[in-house]
């Protein structure tokens, strides 16, 4: 007898009712921010709209695009590894694979150019626009600043599940792991599906 | 069932050894006894500063410490109680213990998580107490991080932060633990309905613990970002609110409460009918109403915030449902009562305990009252009042019941019995000290004495000298009470497998438990 054998047991609907568990746990964390942001949007309406100009709405919907495309793919390996399609589903985890890389990518792009302008908080730049653009740029920076760790802590998952797929750990009857990866990477589509108007689009 | 041949699990051999074979462990009894132990590690530390600060009020002026050394010291202790005992506390320790076994299982549903959740808990508890030794001095903000003095302060706040937000992931990875378990392993037969009261409250608890702790997570984070970033959420001068960070602080804080009280009420809830030689009273009554106390007491938190600065509206709904939640938890303490009425009552240690419960809970409600209503909370408001109404609650609730629950399962976890002519001795030291240290802090509050001050004016000599008295009767209870269960664990009888005539399932296997808890999965009709 050896705890590995008291341990030893599979439960698809026990494990993925964990995962929900979880997400529900990310809602309200971000849920704690998206707080924050509606109170201060309503102390600095127009503040807020002449700063979400400064944002670049064409990398923004780019990157939504990604995303969303990304999600596709994620929920198509799900169904390629029950159809017993190896291969597939290697496949289709590179391409969501690629495509958060391109995410992060753009994003680097992205901020690289606003910092270039000294728009980061504590700089005399920001503090020379106001409280409510400062609030702006802090709330932008921490929101998708937490949201690209998830695509980080998602590359690194994703990439295990490929691994995993390819050693043949992961097979049509014991999937879950990959499903629970599916969940969590739609949870991170599903945040930046709000992030993406609340400051590209309001202007 | 008798398994008592097979190697118990406090014997068996794994694939590690000596500590390797504790602190690796994936064995739901084992992790619970690796949470006892550092959790009473740092009780007693967190006791000791208490007996400190109890030292420095015993005369006016400065006794001991200067007001900034106070200020440190009532932080450390209410970082180190709150996240470090009372929260953890129950659940990780007699819930990972007895859930699975309660409810038919050989272990959790996830018991890597749980060890990783054990991990978290230490990782954090370092991370916080480093603030004390590293840096530019310990943290002098309280345990609840106020903005905006918590980023303005010189002190070391930060490492605290990191550790309480560390610590949250904890708490949460132990409640998502649980409800899965609950979900998925009840043994066959166990209806939602059948289970018993312990796991229902754990149950409770657990959902708080996954909606609530992310809420001060970030929060703390978003703090962590002002002192990092200068960022300025919270900060007035960048256009920030303070206000905002009471809410969101409180969100989080006023359910822990809940996390902590309930976990205990489910403890009483197996004390009171073994030893009242009874049915509970009540079962489906004392079920609701720990889902009633779990649902609104997440709607209650700007009760800690009359004084802020909110609406008339929010002050009259937020004590509106203040006074509401105290609505289930009467009901369960008539329940409690109800139990007892025409039982065969046998005055054991744990029922000693359990009884006290019942009278400190009582007392530390009906104060809550007086605090929730809007009137009275502006005259009492931060004064001692408020400091003995939670300990009444925080201290008299959770560490009652937690002492009635390890006395209780004690002969179950060590398969020992323990001397109770000395384990009485200790509660009733503990019962007249906890009285005599808190009661007057009442006296003191209605008076005017503000909390954590470290001076005071003479007119109040006279009952900080009565308070700080109980405080030495009560530590040097808890002295008797420690050394006589170290002392049983290793060398106490024999205990049979159940000693109190017990109903629940952990009593129909051997003491201690083996490895998986039950060679059969029991039925249950």
């Amino acid at each position: 007898m050896t705890e590995h054998s008291v341990h030893d047991h599979y439960d698809h609907e026990g494990s993925k009712l964990g995962m929900w568990l979880f997400i529900f746990t990310e809602l309200l964390f971000f849920g704690g921010l998206f707080i924050v942001y509606a109170v201060m949007r309503y102390k600095n309406g127009t503040a807020f709209e002449l700063a979400g100009k400064e944002l670049d709405v064409f990398i923004g919907t780019f990157n939504t695009i990604i995303l969303l495309i990304s999600s596709a793919t994620i929920a198509m390996s799900i169904s390629s590894v029950r159809m017993k399609k190896k291969n597939l589903t290697v496949a289709l985890l590179g391409v969501t694979l690629l495509l958060a890389i391109v995410f992060l990518v753009n994003k680097y792009f992205e901020w690289g150019a606003k910092i270039e302008h000294g728009l980061f908080p504590g700089t005399e730049t920001l503090h020379q626009f106001g409280h409510g653009e400062t609030m702006f740029f802090g709330l932008y920076y921490f929101m998708t600043g937490l949201h690209a760790l998830h695509i980080i802590v998602g590359v690194v998952l994703i990439t295990i599940m490929m691994i995993k797929v390819h050693k043949g750990k992961i097979h049509e009857d014991r999937f879950v792991q990959l499903e629970n990866t599916g969940l969590y990477w739609h949870l991170v589509d599903i945040i930046w599906i709000f992030l993406f108007p609340l400051f590209y689009l309001i202007a | 069932m008798d398994n008592s041949n097979l190697p118990n699990y406090l014997e068996y051999k794994g694939k590690y050894k000596g500590i390797f074979a504790w602190i690796f462990s994936t064995d739901h009894k084992r992790i619970g006894l690796l949470y006892l132990y550092s959790i009473m590690t740092f009780f007693l530390v967190a006791a000791l500063l208490g007996l400190l600060m109890k030292f420095e009020l015993i005369a006016p002026g400065k006794t001991i410490m200067e007001a900034k050394a106070y200020n440190a010291v009532f932080t450390l202790h209410g970082i180190a109680m709150i996240f470090l005992v009372v929260v953890p506390g129950i659940p990780a320790i007699l819930g990972n213990f007895f859930l699975p076994i309660m409810i038919g299982a050989k272990d959790v549903f996830y018991p890597k998580l749980n060890l990783l959740s054990w991990w978290l808990y230490v990782i954090g508890a370092v991370i916080a107490v480093s603030s004390q030794f590293m840096g530019s001095g310990s943290p002098d903000t309280g345990w609840t991080f106020y903005a905006p003095y918590s980023f303005k302060t010189q002190s070391n706040v930060l490492p605290a932060l990191v550790g309480a937000f560390v610590l949250g992931f904890s708490s949460i990875l132990t409640g998502l633990n649980f409800i899965v378990t609950m979900h998925r392993m009840r043994a066959p037969g166990m209806k939602w309905m059948k289970m018993p009261l312990f796991p229902w409250t754990l149950y409770g608890t657990a959902w708080i613990q996954l909606l609530a702790t992310p809420v001060v997570g970030i929060t703390l984070l978003m703090v962590i970002a002002e002192k990092a970033l200068s960022i300025g959420f919270f900060d007035p001068a960048l256009g920030g609110d303070p206000v905002l960070y009471q809410h969101l602080f409180w969100i989080y804080s006023h359910p822990a409460v809940y996390i902590m009280i309930l976990p205990a009420m489910g403890v009483i809830s197996e004390v009171l009918p073994t030893f009242a030689k009874k049915k509970i009273f009540g079962y489906n009554a004392i079920v609701l109403s720990t889902m009633l106390i779990a649902f609104v007491g997440y709607f209650v938190w700007g009760h800690h915030m009359f004084t802020a600065g909110m609406s008339e509206t929010s002050l009259f709904a937020f004590s509106f449902l203040t006074f509401l939640v105290a609505i289930p938890s009467a009901i369960k303490i008539f329940n409690w009562l109800a139990t007892l009425y025409k039982g065969s009552i046998m005055l054991r240690t744990p029922m000693y305990w359990a009884i006290s419960f019942l009278f400190v809970f009582m007392i530390g409600g009906l104060t809550g009252m007086v605090l929730g209503a809007l009137s009275t909370n502006v005259h009492l408001h931060d004064t001692a009042f408020v400091v003995a109404h939670f300990h009444f609650i925080v201290f008299g609730g959770v560490g009652f019941a937690f002492f009635a629950g390890i006395h209780y399962w004690f002969p179950k976890i060590y398969g020992k019995m323990y001397e109770e002519s000395w384990a009485n001795t200790g509660w009733i030291m503990f019962f007249m000290g906890f009285l005599t240290l808190y009661f007057p802090m009442f006296l003191l509050g209605i008076k005017g004495m503000p909390r954590r001050y470290y001076d005071y004016v003479p007119e109040f000599h006279f009952t900080n000298i009565i308070s700080s008295f109980g405080a030495f009767i009560m530590i040097a209870g808890l002295v008797v009470i420690l050394i006589n269960l170290f002392r049983s664990a290793k060398r106490g009888e024999k205990a049979p497998a159940s000693p109190w005539g017990g109903k629940s399932l952990e009593w129909t296997i051997s003491s201690p438990p083996t490895l998986e808890n039950f060679e059969e999965i029991p039925e249950i009709k």
